[in-house]
């Protein structure tokens, strides 16, 4: 057996008591080190987003979004991995990363613009506010060699393994399960350990790829496969926002050292459907999801805080930050309006493309032809 | 003007070459590109003089070369990736056409995707099955990306350098089957812009039109017609996406007739395009229907048969013949 095989990182137990594993100790003075202020954001962090994506599963089913992909039950290794990042980190996500893309800065709103049908993006990377956060990416498994790309970039001019940890860089790659059986996620691999590519890829295993288990998808631990591509991995409670956040840190260290990629599995469980086009009744059992609500990251991260003695006006106050930024979510997703039509010729090229120009301007004459003439 | 006489494909590498002095972001990707050279040659001696940071001999797997060159263009990168062989273009082509071909539109601008994808395509080298094939279509029929596909080494040269230069991605369509054919080739001016079709033979009676390695034998054609007593004007149409459709429509205005040549399956192909672009917008000027000549719609045959397969010069004069008859 492998070590990746063993390895199963957990610090909180499903009630709270801090419990570290076997596994865990070598990332205890990691973890000691974590001051109650962020200890407090973490747990702000998941029931902020949880609120958030409450709210814009609500709004689908009102009929104000085409699609909503919840994060629900995921918030732990989603909080733990950003937060773990630093500022120069880039992060390229999958399309579940609503806590990953919020901490990083980018504003939900631009998930919500894309969900509704008013962009194919919803921000822009290239902007500081945004965090270094890529855009998301619908087809499973692609951004996970964008990611390395982008990483033997950085190992190229210099901006990763100088020995400098406050300016050099790394990149993490969020995919799933179901995304794992892709092959452009194995050739990633293949790309990130053959030019030791400063990529950390960050594995959620929510159990299922909408209706098929994990079963489907492999018959040994993911870990296990990214380890056989020779990049050290490791398995992680992803409901415990501690592991989640040290296995991260120490991953994204090393490669941000020039130490080459490395791999997280944190195990955790969609609670809520795959879109809201989902169904999960047909495929998985009450009891199954019950048995992961007892292990819900949320209540497992108060239970602990409380434990420490926090207050219980800051779980209130939390409370109502949630749904401050929920009931504000709303509002402006409903003051979102349709983009301009002269939007299908922007941007399809950077330059000048006679198509684009021909096809614009026949529209805006077609449109001006009709009676009170609306170009 | 500073003539040379090149082969095709060393009018490419010495393309390649100037390209890579030019920017120091210019970085070539592919398979056995590095000591080998490539199996074409084109990369020839450019990672010993460039290193092997710049010309890089990637792991086999067409969509991680195509996947990880959107990263490093997001680093700040400008990738010249080749594919090996035309047939091997597909397993990237999820990344070609859902990534690449989007990305610029994704991020609203504020992202470019400044690669070239090199792919020897085309036919009469009689090799085996998928390292024939005349995939352009395709990619001509994806927004997002430029296609174009040089014909002569003084295009090769230049084409190469502006697609480079470019700031969108663009397909590079190399006729392989002339990558030994010589030709003048100007160090020190391109003829035209990147995305312009091109007269190279003037003539009368008739238009023949097409792309890549056709052009050579549309030529030959022409010579043949000549004798026969019909002259024939040649355009070579170089860039399959945009268009430029100028020189071709003043052509067919001033002929009456045209003829379009491909290696390429004709069903749903870049001359289908041309011939009924042509017929919308030069309707009035026909003396005859634009008529196509194309590879059957068949898979590309055992190389035994490829010159049945393939239009040649033979094919290409009945359909001038017909056309003339009208």
């Amino acid at each position: 057996m492998t070590s990746s095989e063993t390895q199963f990182v957990r610090v909180l137990e499903a009630d709270g008591r801090y419990a570290p594993n076997a596994a865990a100790e070598q990332y205890l003075p990691l973890i000691e080190a974590i001051s109650d202020t962020e200890l407090e954001q973490f747990y702000r962090d998941m029931v902020v987003i949880r609120a958030i994506d409450n709210q814009a599963t609500n709004l689908q089913r009102q009929g104000q979004l085409a699609l909503w992909p919840p994060s629900r039950g995921q918030e732990a290794a989603q909080v733990g991995s950003a937060r773990a990042a630093r500022a120069q980190d880039t992060l390229f996500p999958s399309y579940r990363e609503h806590a990953v893309t919020r901490i990083r800065g980018v504003d939900t709103l631009g998930i919500i613009k894309l969900m509704r049908g008013v962009s194919h993006g919803g921000w822009d990377p290239t902007d500081p506010v945004n965090g270094n956060t890529r855009l998301y990416t619908l087809v499973l498994g692609s951004q996970t060699l964008h990611a390395t790309g982008y990483a033997m970039g950085l190992a190229f001019d210099g901006r990763s393994g100088t020995g400098d940890p406050e300016r050099d860089e790394a990149v993490m790659v969020y995919y799933g399960d179901g995304a794992s059986s892709q092959g452009d996620v194995h050739e990633a691999m293949v790309f990130a350990a053959s030019y030791q590519a400063p990529t950390v890829f960050f594995l959620q295993n929510n159990q299922w790829a909408i209706s098929v288990p994990v079963s489907t998808q492999t018959r040994v631990p993911f870990a296990q496969r990214s380890s056989g591509y020779g990049i050290p991995s490791v398995r992680v409670d992803g409901n415990d926002v501690l592991a989640s956040y040290a296995v991260s840190r120490i991953a994204l260290d090393e490669a941000r050292a020039g130490n080459g990629p490395r791999a997280i599995e944190a195990e955790t469980y969609r609670l809520g459907a795959h879109t809201t086009s989902d169904d999960p009744t047909k495929y998985r059992t009450s009891d199954e999801e019950q048995s992961w609500q007892q292990r819900d990251p949320i209540a497992r991260m108060r239970a602990f805080l409380e434990g420490k003695g926090a207050a219980g006006s800051f779980f209130d106050e939390v409370d109502a930050e949630g749904a401050a930024a929920a009931d504000d979510l709303r509002t402006r997703t409903l003051e979102l309006g349709p983009p301009p039509a002269s939007k299908i010729f922007d941007h399809v090229y950077s330059e000048p493309h006679p198509l684009m120009d021909e096809q614009r301007a026949w529209r805006e004459q077609y449109e001006a032809s009709f009676e009170g003439g609306q170009a | 003007m500073s003539l040379e006489t090149l082969p095709f494909a060393k009018a490419l590498n010495a393309g390649l070459r100037k390209a890579m002095e030019d920017d120091s972001r210019v970085l070539m990707m592919g398979e056995d590109i590095g000591k080998l050279g490539g199996v074409f040659r084109i990369t020839e001696h450019l990672q010993r003089d460039f290193g092997e940071q710049r010309v890089l001999d990637t792991p086999l797997a067409e969509s991680g070369i195509v996947g990880t060159a959107i990263g490093l263009a997001m680093a700040g990168f400008r990738p010249v990736i080749e594919i090996q062989f035309d047939g091997f273009v597909f397993p990237a082509f999820d990344q070609i056409t859902t990534q690449l071909a989007k990305l610029t539109n994704r991020h609203e601008g504020a992202v470019t995707m400044p690669i070239v994808i090199r792919i020897p395509y085309g036919g009469h080298i009689g090799a085996v099955e998928h390292h024939q094939e005349s995939p352009e279509a395709y990619f001509a029929h994806t927004p997002g990306l430029r296609v174009v596909s040089p014909s002569t080494p003084n295009d090769a040269y230049w084409m190469i350098q502006e697609a480079i230069a470019s700031n969108d991605p663009v397909i590079f369509m190399e006729p392989k089957s002339r990558y030994w054919q010589k030709g003048a080739v100007d160090l020190e001016q391109s003829a035209v812009p990147l995305h312009s079709s091109r007269v190279v033979r003037t003539g009368t009676d008739i238009t023949l039109v097409g792309h890549g390695a056709m052009v050579t034998t549309l030529l030959q054609a022409a010579a043949i017609a000549e004798g026969e007593g019909t002259s024939c004007e040649v355009v070579d149409v170089r860039s399959l996406s945009p268009v430029d459709y100028g020189p071709i429509l003043d052509s067919v205005r001033k002929t009456g007739r045209m003829v379009y040549a491909q290696e390429a399956s004709g069903h749903a192909s870049v001359g289908s395009e041309i011939a009924a672009t042509v017929m919308e917008r030069a309707f009035y000027a026909l003396e005859a229907p634009v008529l196509r000549v194309s590879a059957y719609d068949s898979p590309f045959p055992p190389a035994k048969l490829e010159g049945t397969f393939l239009p040649d010069a033979d094919r290409i004069l009945e359909a001038v013949d017909r056309s003339m008859a009208y």
